[in-house]
This record gives C-alpha cells, sequence and structure tokens, in this order.
C-alpha cells in the first residue's frame, strides 16, 4: 500500500467526533435563532434511496449534520441463514443493487472456499468480464445521478444510454437484466452465447469513447471543477482511519486495490491500470470513477480474447455432489436423478468451518464472512459493506461547506443504501 | 393606467382597439406558454436521447392542455400553518407581474385595418423599459410572499435564495441595457425598435452589454445553471415547496412568461426587434424569440448548477462591474462621436 502525497489538504484528523457521523453543533450556539434543523430525506429528492441526514444549518453553512440510517434494513443476513446455499445467491445481489456481480461473487467464492472446489478457467474470466461490466454499469449510475445532483441534467440520460449497453450484455448472457444469479457454486449457470463475444467486445471499444465524451462535457466545464474541486476533502490518514476502501480510498492518495494487491480470479493476469489520485476531493473521487470505467473496459477487451479461446470448453466444474448435473442426462441415469433431487430439496453440505473472502467490488472491499456448522445452510453470512464504510466519511468529509456541497459530497461517496442497512 | 391611453391615443389607435389587441396579445402569451414548456419537453428530450411526451395528441401536442386540466382538477391544498392570505396571494401576483410586462414590447410595424390605426404593441410609453423592471422587482414580492407564508424551512429557504439573487442580478440586468439607452437615446422600446432599423442592430456594438443581459436575465428568470432558488435535489421545490394544484402552476406560468418577456426584451433592445426581410414583422418577432428560448433551453440542458457563492460572486464581482464599464465605455463614446 503505497500513498501518494497531496499537494494540498488539510493538516491533521478532521474527524469530528468519536461516532464519526455525527457533527455536533455547539450547544450554545444552537440556542441562538440562526441555526436552522433540516431533514434531509429519508423522502427527498437529493439522496440516493433512503438516507436520512439531519442538518443543522448556519444560513446556507452546513454547521451539524447526523447521517440515520437503517429505513432500508431487508434483514438478507438473518434470512440467508434459512436457504440452502444454492438457494441463497440470490440475496447478495440485491444487497448491493447496484454491484450485483460484485456481490454474487463474494458469496460464491466463499462457498467453494469451504467446498475447496475449483472452477473451470472458462468461469474464472467469464466471471472476471461481468464483474468489470457490473463495474462499468455501477459507476455509470454514479456518474449519471450525482451529475444530475448537481445540476447536469443531461448527463443521467448519457450515462443511462451506455448503462442500457451493459445491461442488453447481462441480458444476453443471462436472460436477466440486473441481478442475474449466473455465477453457481463451481462455475456458471450455462455456457456464454455465442452472440456475446462480437458484442462484448464492440462495447468494451465503445466505452473508452463514451467516458471521453463524458469528460468532454465535465471535465472542461468551470461550474464542474468549481462545484467538484476541493470540496468534501478526505485525507488519506482520515481514510485510512475511517475503514475506507476502494474508489474513495484511492480518490485520497491511497494506492490499494484488491484486484492489485491480493489478486483473486484471474486478474493478475490481466494489464489494467489502477487510478490514485491524491486531493481527496469530490472531482479526485470523479476522475477515478472515469478511469476505471476504461480500466474494466481494457480488462473485459482482455477477457473476451481469453474467452473466444475457450469456446466448447466446460463452463462448471464437474462435481456431482454439488453442481447440478445436465438435464438430458435426468431421463436416462438415475445417479443424476438423485443428486438433482437432492441438491434441489436438501441442499449441498459444506464442511464445518468459517472463511472471509473479499473482491474489489465497484464501491470498495465487498467481503463475505461465511460460518458453516457442516449443514447446507449457512450457520451466518455477514457482509462487509463499502458504502456503509464510505457513509461513515460524511461528516468528516462535510466540514466547513455549504448545503450545496453536502449533497455532491454525499454523492460522490456513492452509497447504496441497499448495502449500507443491509 | 392614463398614461396607456395617452400613449396609444397618440398614435391615432382608438382605446377599444388597444383593449381588444390586449387581451388578444395576453392569451396569445399564455398560449407561448403552454407549447413553451412542451418545446422544452421536446427539445431537451431531443438533447438526452429520448423522445419527449409524445402520447397525448399528434407529437405530443395537447400535453399542454393535458398538463393543465391536471393541474386545476387537483385539490388545493394548504399547509396547516400557513398565512393564508399571503399564501394564496404570492402565485397571484407572480403571475400578474410576469404578464404585465409583456405589454409594452413591439412586435410589428402597425397597420390600417378598416379605416382604423392598429398599432404593432399594446403600449408605447416613454418609460418603457423603467415599468418593464419596475414591474419585475414587484413579482419578486410574489416569490418571496410565497416562500414565507407557507411557513416551510425549504420553502424559507428558496424565498431567501430568491430574494438574495433577484436582487442582486437585477442591478447587472439594468445597467446592461443602459448601453442601448444611450445609444437610441430613447427609453421607449418602439423607439429602441426604431433607432436599430435606422443604424444597427445593437447586439453588434453593445455585445457585452447582450452577453451581461443573457446571463442576468438567466440569473433573473431562475432558469439553469442559474436555478439554486428552486433547485430540487437540495431544497425541493424551493419557494413553491408547498404549493399544489393550480397555484403552483401559476408560479411556474410566471416563470415561463418571465422567460418569454426576458427574450422579448433580448429581441427587442440586442437583435432589431420584429424587423427583418421578406416575412412580416410578428413572424420575424417570433423567429427571433424562439431562436433566443432555444437557446435558454439549450444552456439549461448542459450546464450544472453553480453554488450560492459562486453566484453571488460572479454576479456582483463579474457581471456588475462589466455591465457598468460597458454603460460608461458606450456612453463616452456617444459623446465623443
Amino acid at each position: 500500500m503505497t500513498i501518494v502525497p497531496a499537494e494540498k489538504i488539510y493538516e491533521g484528523t478532521r474527524i469530528p467526533a468519536r461516532c464519526p457521523t455525527i457533527l455536533d453543533v455547539d450547544p450554545a450556539e444552537h440556542d441562538l435563532d440562526d441555526i436552522l434543523t433540516v431533514n434531509f430525506g429519508p423522502n427527498h429528492p437529493s439522496t440516493h434511496g433512503v438516507l436520512r441526514l439531519i442538518v443543522q444549518l448556519d444560513g446556507e453553512h452546513v454547521a451539524g449534520i447526523e447521517a440515520v440510517i437503517g429505513y432500508l434494513h431487508t434483514g438478507f443476513e438473518k434470512t440467508m441463514e434459512a436457504k440452502t446455499y444454492w438457494k441463497g445467491i440470490t440475496y447478495p445481489e440485491r444487497i448491493d443493487y447496484l454491484s450485483f456481480q460484485a456481490n454474487e461473487l463474494v458469496f460464491v467464492l466463499a462457498i467453494e472456499k469451504l467446498l475447496g472446489l475449483s472452477t473451470p478457467e472458462k468461469a474464472t474470466w467469464m466471471r472476471m468480464c461481468l464483474s468489470e461490466l457490473n463495474r462499468i454499469h455501477s459507476h455509470l449510475v454514479w456518474l449519471g445521478t450525482s451529475a444530475l445532483e448537481m445540476g447536469a441534467i443531461s448527463m443521467f440520460w448519457y450515462a443511462f444510454r451506455e448503462r442500457d449497453m451493459v445491461l442488453d450484455l447481462f441480458e444476453m448472457v443471462t436472460g436477466v437484466r440486473m441481478h442475474t444469479r449466473y455465477f453457481q457454486v463451481g462455475g456458471l449457470a450455462e455456457d456464454i452465447p455465442e452472440g456475446f463475444y462480437a458484442q462484448a467486445r464492440e462495447f468494451a471499444r465503445h466505452m473508452p469513447r463514451a467516458v471521453n465524451d463524458y469528460e468532454g462535457l465535465l471535465d472542461r466545464n468551470k461550474i464542474w471543477l468549481e462545484r467538484t474541486k476541493g470540496i468534501g476533502l478526505l485525507s488519506a490518514a482520515d481514510a485510512l482511519a475511517l475503514g475506507q476502501s476502494g474508489p474513495m480510498l484511492r480518490a485520497s492518495g491511497v494506492d490499494w486495490d484488491l484486484r492489485k494487491a491480493m489478486p483473486y480470479l484471474a486478474y493478475d493476469e490481466v494489464d489494467f491500470d489502477v487510478p490514485v489520485y491524491p486531493n481527496g476531493d469530490v472531482y479526485d473521487r470523479y476522475k477515478v470513477h472515469m478511469d476505471e470505467m476504461r480500466a474494466s473496459a481494457r480488462i473485459v477487451g482482455q477477457c473476451i480474447t481469453r474467452l473466444e479461446e475457450m469456446r466448447g470448453q466446460p463452463w462448471i466444474a464437474d462435481d456431482r455432489k454439488v453442481v447440478l448435473p445436465p438435464r438430458e442426462e435426468l431421463h436416462t441415469s438415475m445417479e443424476s436423478l438423485i443428486h438433482h433431487f437432492k441438491i434441489v430439496t436438501e441442499g449441498y453440505l459444506v464442511p464445518e468451518g468459517q472463511v472471509y473472502v473479499a473482491v474489489e467490488s465497484a464501491r470498495g472491499e465487498c467481503g463475505c464472512y461465511l460460518v458453516s456448522d457442516g449443514g447446507p445452510k449457512p450457520w451466518r453470512v455477514k457482509f462487509r459493506a463499502p458504502s456503509f464504510a464510505a457513509l461513515q466519511t460524511l461528516a468528516t468529509c462535510l466540514r466547513d461547506t455549504a448545503v450545496a456541497d453536502l449533497i455532491a459530497v454525499a454523492a460522490s461517496l456513492d452509497p447504496v443504501m441497499g448495502d449500507v442497512d443491509r | 393606467m392614463s398614461a396607456i391611453f395617452v400613449a396609444s391615443g397618440a398614435n391615432g389607435e382608438p382605446w377599444w382597439i388597444a383593449l381588444i389587441k390586449a387581451l388578444i396579445v395576453i392569451n396569445l402569451v399564455l398560449f407561448g406558454f403552454a407549447y413553451l414548456t412542451l418545446a422544452e419537453r421536446k427539445v431537451m428530450g431531443r438533447m438526452q436521447v429520448r423522445y419527449g411526451p409524445n402520447r397525448v395528441g399528434p407529437f405530443g401536442l395537447l400535453q399542454p392542455i393535458a398538463d393543465l386540466v391536471k393541474l386545476i382538477r387537483k385539490e388545493a391544498f394548504a399547509p396547516a400553518s400557513a398565512n393564508d392570505v399571503l399564501y394564496i396571494m404570492g402565485p397571484f401576483l407572480a403571475a400578474f407581474t410576469a404578464m404585465t410586462t409583456f405589454s409594452v414590447i413591439p412586435w410589428g410595424p402597425g397597420w390600417e385595418i378598416g379605416g382604423y390605426q392598429v398599432n404593432g404593441y399594446v403600449a408605447d410609453l416613454p418609460i418603457a423599459l423603467i415599468l418593464v423592471f419596475a414591474v419585475g422587482s414587484l413579482g419578486v414580492y410574489g416569490f418571496i410572499i410565497g416562500g414565507w407564508a407557507s411557513d416551510s424551512k425549504f420553502a424559507l429557504l428558496g424565498s431567501m435564495r430568491t430574494c438574495a439573487q433577484l436582487v442582486s442580478y437585477e442591478v447587472s440586468l439594468a445597467l446592461s441595457v443602459l448601453g442601448v439607452v444611450i445609444m437610441a437615446k430613447s427609453l421607449s422600446l418602439v423607439d429602441i425598435v426604431g433607432a436599430q432599423d435606422a443604424d444597427v442592430w445593437y447586439v453588434i456594438p453593445q455585445i457585452v452589454g447582450f452577453v451581461v443581459f443573457i446571463l442576468a436575465g438567466t440569473a433573473e428568470t431562475a432558469r439553469a445553471p442559474f436555478d439554486l432558488p428552486e433547485a430540487e435535489q437540495e431544497l425541493v421545490a424551493g419557494y413553491h415547496t408547498e404549493y399544489g394544484g393550480m397555484r403552483f402552476g401559476l408560479y411556474s406560468m410566471s416563470e415561463y412568461i418571465n422567460l418569454i418577456t426576458l427574450s422579448g426584451l433580448a429581441v427587442t433592445l440586442f437583435l432589431g426587434g420584429w424587423h427583418g426581410p421578406v416575412v412580416p414583422g410578428p413572424v420575424w418577432f417570433l423567429i427571433k424569440l424562439a431562436a433566443i428560448l432555444f437557446m435558454f433551453i439549450w444552456i439549461r440542458t448542459t450546464l450544472p448548477r453553480l453554488r450560492y457563492d459562486q453566484l453571488m460572486r460572479f454576479g456582483w464581482k463579474v457581471l456588475l462591474p462589466v455591465a457598468t464599464v460597458n454603460a460608461v465605455v458606450t456612453a463616452l463614446l456617444v459623446v465623443a462621436l
């Protein structure tokens, strides 16, 4: 982990309190009339999802802030304890509903680690390909909504135009546009359709040009620069103290990416850059997201090249105790029928043990802690949500800012409330 | 009131023709407002890779009518703690002042119909330009009263912003047209248009004034990128957060009509008014008006919003000095030549 020094950023720490999401107003000051308490959310046009911010305003200046979360608590982790492993795969996708593929991947990887199951090469590369497409998808949603929050309304549609292309690819491969449940324990649910290669390659070629277009609209726009540069500062030390990862950390000048630091899948075999920017402001977070989309498009291109050489190879491990037998065998093979019945009803048994697996999702370190008691259902599942960590920095980033920056900064943290509340 | 009659009477136009014309013009402006909303949504839609409204009637042409019916049929509720009289007065004041200002803008040369003189304007006042700004300033009260009377924090913040923004930018707006007034040596819009026909369109000698006018005008009508009073991501809907139904419709209407009036002023002051070759005057006026309106819509689609302090800084530290210098330089040149 190397830290790129910033040119101009605050000295010392700015974390406001032991509970880092609360920025308190001096009580004596609060008694004065000119502090106005305003409730942003849980239903407010600006928040991504149901985040509630209790803001103390001194004119247009944010004097105090308190984030209230939990409005989207769905109990995913608890529900998963009641589901067999192979039914549980649908749940992680809905936790971070924008970066669904990464969550699905981390859960599947955790189960595979407990089982000691290895996957075919084709599955590994396809997982990587879809994860990177998903990263682009998530960043596009981020870009569109954040720009919208700052009044650049058209960016929303431009970003969603490319997002639709990603969703078309997902639909072609998996039959579902979002929340695909395509990653199975042991590999993939189905073979890759033949049309995917050409369309994905075309997209990987198109995407960097689209990113150039976005930057053309925003990067040389004086208003955009004024609104983002030097706003929502977070130093490298504070980012680390607050448990940041992913784009948040890299925009604060810390070179840390799980894909490089602890390569999983086949990330050590592809060539890509990890963007790091030193200033820790909204602009640098924006730049990190933009560069990551370019890097992801590059990885997708490399994945397609490798996948094209693997046509006809198996896409899922040949372990009949865990992997569903091919459909056609059910009519001819008694063994296959029994395996199918056992997996669908009872589920497969996972050896006793506990494991933590982390992947780099679009928001940072997405981790899954899985405890098995040897049965067909997980004894405990816990997700390490990058959005939750990102939301912790809110009060730190928002010191000495205006109410308009509050929205820009909150958007730049890229919190997905499903991920925060789980 | 008497000034209007004297002014029109002096040009040989019977008072009842002026009255009929006023009725027609006010309805045309309302019609223009309705279809400006449609045009804006259509143009923005095309710029944003989508279609815009196209369900109601052919090409969505009945969309404004449907919107109007929807707004009128909505329940007119008010917050329990609102100050009733002021709460209701706010939108009316805003709409009234918006509609009044258009009356002084000339849109044609005047015609002789059935032996009667019909002028190409509703009223020609010797102080028309001052009237426009005076009535425009009154309109600000509509926004302030509405926001304050709703007794809502978001509305209050919104109306605070509106107040500060409109007052700041009105100064630059008034100063930016000073150059035109000096060159035309008149405050009457009819005279200004006439002077441009004899001379050149003032957009050429007064290009600085024109740019300042458009920028300050964008802020004055609270259009993006200066749409802070109603920045929905921050303040929900600004001063009209607590308004619904046709009361909200009136606010929205006053904003759009202000925009039309402002574009009409830009055409009149800088683009030669209704003068142009081949087609008749009112058509030229409409073409120029549409061009300016299209530019406003284009700006809205492209630019992000400024922050409040940046907006204030821009108004006082950039626009105001530029407008002042422009007026002084114009005055010096006019005297010297």
